[in-house]
C-alpha cells in the first residue's frame, strides 16, 4: 500500500479518536437531558484558553493546568444547565437549541474579549514517531490513547455505577423512571457535568495539537454535531464508531484532494448517510 | 387593513425624499433586506421546520449574481432570479429526500446546517473564482450603474421596500390559504395529517421553496448593495443563526415579528458597534449572546408577540 495512503489513515484514525470525546459529550447530553448543546464546541474552546493560561501565563506545570481544566469546563456545563436548559426543559426543542446557540455568542463574545483573537500556542511539542513505513506524531498519538482511556473510563462509569446506571436508565425511559424513585433533575445535573468534564478532556487533548483561538469552535463544532447525528443521536457506540469513519473520511480526502474538500466530502458523506439511514448508521 | 398597508408603503417609498440621511437611510436599507430573510425564514420556521441552513442557498444565489455580473457580464437584473432560483434548486435537492425520508427534528435541522457548511467551505475552497476567504467584489461599472444594480441608497432603499412587501405579501397570502392549516397539522403530527389527506412531503415542499427563496433574494440583495461578498457572512452557520435569531427575536408566528427582529438585531449591532468601536473586541457578539438568551428565556414568542398576548 502507498505509504502516504497508510499514512493519511493512521492520521485519521487518530483523528477520529479527538473527535471522539467532545461527541460522547454531546450525546451523553442529549440522550439523558434531551438537548443539543449547540455551544458544545464552545465549552472545549473555553478549555482549551484555561489550560493555555494556567501553563504559559501562571506558569503552572501542564499536569495541574490539565487537572484545573476539567472542573472548570464541568462547573460551566452545570452553569449551562442551570441557567440556561433547565428553564427551558418544557419548551420546544427549537428554543432550546437556540438558547445554547446564544451561549455560543457569549463565550465567543468572551473569549475575544479575555484574550483578543490572536492565535495562542502551548508551544509543547514532542517529536515524530517512525512506524515501519510512516511518520505519526507523537502529541496526536499520545491524545488519541488518551482519548480511549477515557472513554473507556466513561463507559465504566456508565455501565458499573449506581449514578451510571440511572443515567442510562434516564435515557431509556424518562416517564418511568421517575416512578422508581430516581430524580430526574439530579440525573440532568451529574449528566450535564460530565457532558461538561468531557469537553474539558478535550481540551486538554486538543490544545497540545492547536493554536486556540476564540473561533475554533467553529472549525471543528458542526462536524462534531454531524459526526453524532450520522451515530444516532444519544447513542454512545455508534458516535464513537462514526468518529473514527468520519475520521479516516476527512484524513484520506486531504490525501486525494486537500484539506477543505475533505471536509466538502465528509458533509456531503454526512447527507448521504442521513438519506440513507434517516436516524443514524447505526440505528436498530 | 389594505388602505392601512398601502398608505404605510407610500410613506416608506416616501422617506428618501425628505432628507432623510444617509446614514439611517443605510440602515433601513439593511433592515428591510435583513427582514426579508428572516421574514423567509419564519414562513417555515413556524410550521416547526427548522432549517439552520438558510446561509447555504444565500450563498449560492450571491455568488451565482456576482460571478455572473463579473465573468460572464450578465446583469444583475437577471443574475439575480437566476441565483435565487439557483438557491431554491438546491433545497429542493436538500429538502425533498429529508421530507421523503422523514428527517425531522433535530435531525433535519443538522443535516441543513451540514448545507450551509459545505457551501461555506465550497466558496472558500473555489478561492480563485470566489476570491475564497478573503471575499469578492462586484466589478464596478459607473458609467453604466442602472444595468449593473448599482444603484445608490435611494435606488436600493425603494428596491428594499418593494422586495420587503412582495414577502409580507406571500406572507399574507400563505396564512389565508389552505397550506397554512395543512401545515398546521403537520407540524402538530405528520401521520394524523396524511390520514386525513394531507400530502405532506408536497406542503412541506412548497413552504420550503418559498423560504429558501426569499432568504436568497434578501441575502443577496444585501450583497449586491454592500458591493461585498464573503464566505463567512453569506453562507455558513454564522448567517444562517442570525438569521433565526432575527426571526425569533422579533417572533415568528405574526406577519411583521421578523421585520421587528431584523430591526432589533441591526439597532443593536449598530449600537454596540458605535459605542464601543474596536476597543473591545468580543464586547458585541457577548451582548448579542446575553440579549438573545434572555430574549428566549423571557420572551419566548419574541418582542411582537409580546405585545399580542398583552393586547
Amino acid at each position: 500500500m502507498d505509504p502516504f495512503l497508510l499514512e493519511a489513515i493512521v492520521n485519521g484514525i487518530l483523528l477520529g479518536g479527538v473527535f471522539a470525546l467532545p461527541v460522547l459529550g454531546l450525546n451523553l447530553v442529549f440522550g439523558v437531558v434531551d438537548v443539543v448543546w449547540l455551544c458544545y464546541a464552545e465549552l472545549v474552546m473555553v478549555g482549551m484558553y484555561c489550560v493555555w493560561f494556567l501553563h504559559t501565563q501562571a506558569g503552572w506545570p501542564l499536569s495541574l493546568a490539565f487537572a484545573a481544566c476539567l472542573p472548570v469546563v464541568a462547573m460551566l456545563g452545570l452553569l449551562l444547565h442551570l441557567l440556561v436548559v433547565k428553564p427551558l426543559l418544557g419548551s420546544p426543542p427549537i428554543t432550546q437549541v437556540l438558547a445554547t446557540g446564544g451561549v455560543l455568542f457569549i463565550l465567543q463574545g468572551g473569549a475575544m474579549l479575555t484574550f483578543g483573537t490572536d492565535f495562542r500556542s502551548l508551544g509543547v511539542e514532542m517529536p515524530p514517531m517512525e512506524v515501519g513505513e510512516i511518520f505519526v506524531s507523537g502529541t496526536k498519538l499520545v491524545a488519541f490513547v488518551a482519548a480511549l482511556v477515557s472513554a473507556a473510563g466513561l463507559w465504566a462509569f456508565l455501565k458499573f455505577t449506581y449514578v451510571g446506571t440511572a443515567i442510562r436508565a434516564i435515557a431509556r425511559d424518562r416517564e418511568v423512571m421517575p416512578l422508581m424513585g430516581v430524580d430526574p433533575q439530579r440525573i440532568y445535573l451529574v449528566a450535564s457535568a460530565v457532558g461538561g468534564g468531557l469537553a474539558g478532556l478535550a481540551a486538554c487533548l486538543l490544545v497540545v495539537q492547536l493554536d486556540v483561538h476564540p473561533f475554533i469552535g467553529l472549525s471543528f463544532g458542526p462536524i462534531t454535531f454531524m459526526i453524532c447525528v450520522m451515530g444516532g443521536l444519544g447513542n454512545m457506540l455508534g458516535g464513537f464508531l462514526a468518529a473514527f469513519l468520519m475520521g479516516v473520511i476527512i484524513s484520506t480526502g486531504g490525501f486525494w484532494w486537500n484539506t477543505e474538500m475533505s471536509y466538502v466530502v465528509a458533509f456531503v458523506f454526512f447527507i448521504v448517510v442521513m438519506f440513507a439511514r434517516p436516524r443514524g448508521l447505526f440505528a436498530r | 387593513m389594505i388602505r392601512a398597508a398601502i398608505a404605510l408603503l407610500a410613506v416608506l417609498a416616501a422617506l428618501p425624499l425628505f432628507g432623510l440621511p444617509e446614514y439611517f437611510l443605510h440602515l433601513g436599507i439593511a433592515t428591510m433586506l435583513s427582514a426579508v430573510a428572516c421574514t423567509g425564514w419564519a414562513m417555515m420556521g413556524r410550521f416547526g421546520l427548522v432549517s439552520f441552513g438558510h446561509g447555504a442557498f444565500i450563498g449560492i444565489a450571491a455568488y451565482t449574481m456576482a460571478l455572473l455580473w463579473n465573468y460572464a457580464g450578465l446583469t444583475p437584473w437577471i443574475g439575480l432570479p437566476a441565483g435565487v432560483a439557483l438557491g431554491m434548486a438546491a433545497a429542493a435537492l436538500l429538502a425533498y429526500p429529508c421530507f421523503r425520508l422523514r428527517v425531522v427534528g433535530h435531525y433535519f435541522a443538522l443535516v441543513t446546517l451540514a448545507a450551509g457548511e459545505i457551501v461555506r467551505i465550497l466558496i472558500v475552497a473555489l478561492r480563485n473564482i470566489t476570491g475564497g476567504s478573503l471575499g469578492m467584489t462586484p466589478r464596478l461599472s459607473p458609467d453604466n450603474a442602472l444595468a449593473a444594480m448599482q444603484l445608490g441608497k435611494h435606488g436600493f432603499w425603494w428596491l428594499a421596500v418593494l422586495v420587503w412587501a412582495f414577502a409580507l405579501l406571500t406572507w399574507w397570502w400563505i396564512d389565508r390559504s389552505m397550506s397554512a392549516r395543512a401545515l398546521t397539522a403537520i407540524s402538530e403530527d405528520e401521520d394524523a395529517a396524511a390520514s386525513i389527506g394531507i400530502r405532506v412531503t408536497r406542503e412541506k415542499m412548497m413552504i420550503t421553496l418559498i423560504s429558501a427563496g426569499f432568504a436568497a433574494l434578501g441575502g443577496a440583495l444585501g450583497a449586491q448593495y454592500r458591493l461585498y461578498l464573503n464566505p463567512e457572512s453569506l453562507a455558513g452557520i454564522g448567517i444562517s443563526l442570525q438569521i433565526v435569531f432575527g426571526a425569533l427575536a422579533g417572533g415568528m408566528y405574526s406577519m411583521l415579528g421578523p421585520t421587528v427582529g431584523a430591526a432589533f438585531t441591526i439597532a443593536l449591532e449598530e449600537t454596540l458597534r458605535v459605542s464601543f468601536g474596536t476597543a473591545f473586541i468580543g464586547a458585541a457578539p457577548l451582548v448579542y449572546g446575553v440579549l438573545l438568551v434572555l430574549f428566549i428565556l423571557f420572551l419566548p414568542r419574541g418582542i411582537v408577540g409580546w405585545f399580542e398576548r398583552r393586547r
